[in-house]
């Protein structure tokens, strides 16, 4: 287990510290000189060398690099162009929308999912079989945005619902929870379809096992054979699957975060990509890209602490 | 406890759901597969066909704005309406075909190349080389393609050229694990032993025997990728990111619609549509070819590569 447990956390340190690298790259990447493309066409001479040396963008390119994760590690991406706060800071004023974002469509495929995919294996080439793995391959084929705009057509304009953007007035959580309902329907439609697949397959490797052949063996029924024996197994290869497509999740909501006009670390990004604001997309991305890592090594401890083949 | 044995459905309890054992299961589930196979690669075709003929097809310019005719719903001289400017959504979806496809393709074939050729090379030789590069590669994968394009746009700047480029770097990592995976088991087969102990060099090994029995898992992979590929340079279309206008993408039109999704809903609409007709038949013939391609997996039909 201590191995076990110390690969992980190499593996997450390995991860942020790309993430601090492909953050690095965006800025790398521009053509030209950063400073003058953040800010624009009309900026004076002084302006540019101003934000030149505030950068460091004088000094070779390896110490910038190191200079850059140096800070990144302290939380200090710079400031934000457009706000003048710091980056780090304008993140988690946006981070908590994107979390309940994020959680709710879990919440929501998992409540989906998990019930189609276990049914699909129980009646594997029969008709309701065909019928849940072909609307799950349909979801996964449709891209999220377009789903949440059809939601937002069907349930705010048509039907009046729902609401059809924003968050929410602040403080009131029954508006909160209003304003979320159709952004985690389309985020959790979408991402059910994939959970379906992967619990249908999770059941089916575990339906194949000798313990299942035994408990048919002893004349159980086909309901207490899947309820008790399949799913306890299937369990925990499905709860890591949607730990592990916590990734997807975090960026379907960048898609459903524009789609409702929901104010979040998606929207920022896309903003604060518009806008140039590269200190402020940095740091965005190093956030986003953490978050992600930790969830992953965090369910596959939870895994191995619960599983105890995965360990050696 | 055991149940009554029902009258006139007595198998029904007998073969709940294992693995079609018989002979008749396996050929049913392998018809179904084939189904998927021929239902996925003739609705590609068919967009194909469309993307060729897009020239032919298309009824209108598709950016020309003609604003006497603006946002009217689907007619006979409009097929699928026009937008704000009054262009032709019709004819801007058949052109879109073609951004769509032309990006899959060359991201599909790019990524392909390039990570396929990590693989082999990492699976092959093994060692410290195999290790750096799989803890980058897996370190890669745990960021959400989208989120890896939408960095690499955010610095390069929005172009047609910039897309693919994103979203090739984006898809690398999965076809190198993938290939790995393949190689690794490839290396130990007989005929790749005997080619070693006639004396092969490692280029002709690799060329003549290891890279040609990896092809299947990577034609499945390819597949499945070009499905997502497709959603990925929609989505950075949508956001803005992408081709920029006013060339017709798939994701363009569904933007454009977005702002008049209540009175023409036709525009984001059936722009959509033509991309999950798309996405899907890409999706239905990667199911079925992994599943023909690969005997191990046949009916499982699964996220193993996703």
């Amino acid at each position: 287990m201590k191995r076990f447990l110390l690969q992980r956390l190499s593996f997450l340190a390995l991860s942020v510290f790309g993430a601090f690298t492909i953050a690095f790259l965006v800025m790398r990447l521009i053509p030209g000189d950063p400073a003058q493309v953040m800010l624009g066409d009309y900026a004076t001479k002084e302006s540019i060398a101003r934000l030149r040396e505030t950068l460091g963008l004088e000094r070779p390119v390896w110490m910038q690099y190191v200079s850059f994760v140096g800070r990144a590690l302290q939380g200090d991406f710079g400031q934000s162009l457009v706000t003048q706060r710091p980056a780090f800071y304008e993140v988690f004023s946006v981070f908590a929308p994107t979390m309940q974002l994020a959680a709710a469509g879990a919440l929501v495929s998992m409540l989906l999912g998990i019930p189609a995919g276990i049914l699909a294996a129980a009646r594997r080439n029969r008709p309701l079989d065909y019928v849940t793995t072909t609307l799950a391959l349909s979801g996964m084929s449709m891209p999220v945005f377009w789903l949440g705009l059809l939601l937002l057509f069907l349930f705010s304009f048509t039907l009046g619902w729902t609401p059809t953007i924003g968050a929410g007035a602040e403080g009131g959580w029954l508006s909160t929870l209003h304003h979320l309902l159709l952004p985690a329907l389309a985020l959790g439609l979408s991402l059910g379809a994939m959970v379906t697949r992967m619990t249908r397959s999770a059941m089916l490797e575990v339906i194949r096992q000798d313990y299942i052949r035994t408990a048919r063996a002893k004349g159980l029924t086909e309901l207490l054979i899947i309820a008790k024996h399949a799913l306890r197994n299937a369990a925990l290869p499905i709860l890591t699957i949607i730990g592990i497509n916590f990734g997807i999740q975090l960026g379907g909501t960048i898609l459903v975060e524009t789609v409702f006009a929901r104010p979040g670390m998606g929207s920022l990004l896309i903003s604060s990509i518009y806008q140039r604001d590269y200190p402020q997309v940095q740091a965005l991305v190093v956030v986003f890209a953490t978050s992600i890592v930790l969830v992953n090594v965090a369910v596959d401890v939870l895994y191995a602490a619960f599983d105890p083949r995965v360990r050696a | 406890m055991t149940a009554p044995i029902a009258v006139g459905a007595p198998v029904e309890r007998a073969a709940p759901a294992p693995a079609p054992s018989g002979l008749v299961g396996r050929m049913q589930a392998r018809l179904r597969r084939s189904v998927a196979c021929l239902v996925g690669g003739t609705v590609l075709a068919a967009v194909i066909a469309v993307a060729l003929l897009a020239p032919v097809l298309a009824t209108h310019d598709p950016i020309a704005n003609n604003l006497a005719d603006r946002l009217q719903p689907p007619s006979r001289a409009h097929l699928f309406g026009t937008d704000d400017f009054g262009r032709d959504v019709w004819s801007r979806v058949v052109w879109g075909a073609r951004v769509s496809l032309e990006v899959a393709l060359i991201v599909v074939g790019v990524a392909a190349v390039g990570g396929a050729g990590v693989g082999v090379v990492s699976g092959y030789f093994g060692g410290r080389l195999d290790l750096v590069t799989m803890r980058v590669v897996d370190m890669m994968l745990a960021f959400p393609a989208l989120l890896l394009a939408l960095a690499v746009m955010a610095g390069l700047g929005s172009s047609l050229l910039n897309v693919i480029v994103a979203v090739a770097v984006a898809f690398l990592p999965r076809f190198a694990r993938v290939q790995r995976a393949v190689t690794l088991t490839v290396r130990e087969r007989e005929f790749v032993l005997a080619a070693v102990a006639l004396g092969g060099t490692h280029l002709r090994v690799l060329a003549r025997h290891v890279i040609p029995n990896c092809l299947a898992p990577v034609l499945v992979m390819m597949t499945v990728s070009a499905a997502d590929a497709i959603l990925v340079e929609s989505s950075l279309s949508f956001l803005g990111l992408g081709v920029q206008p006013p060339a017709p993408t798939w994701g363009a039109v569904i933007s454009d619609g977005r702002s008049f999704l209540q009175n023409a809903p036709w525009i984001s609409g059936l722009s959509g549509a033509a991309i999950m007709v798309t996405v899907l038949g890409l999706n239905l013939l990667g199911d079925g070819l992994r599943d023909l391609l690969d005997p191990t997996l046949r009916g499982e039909g699964e996220e193993a590569v996703r």
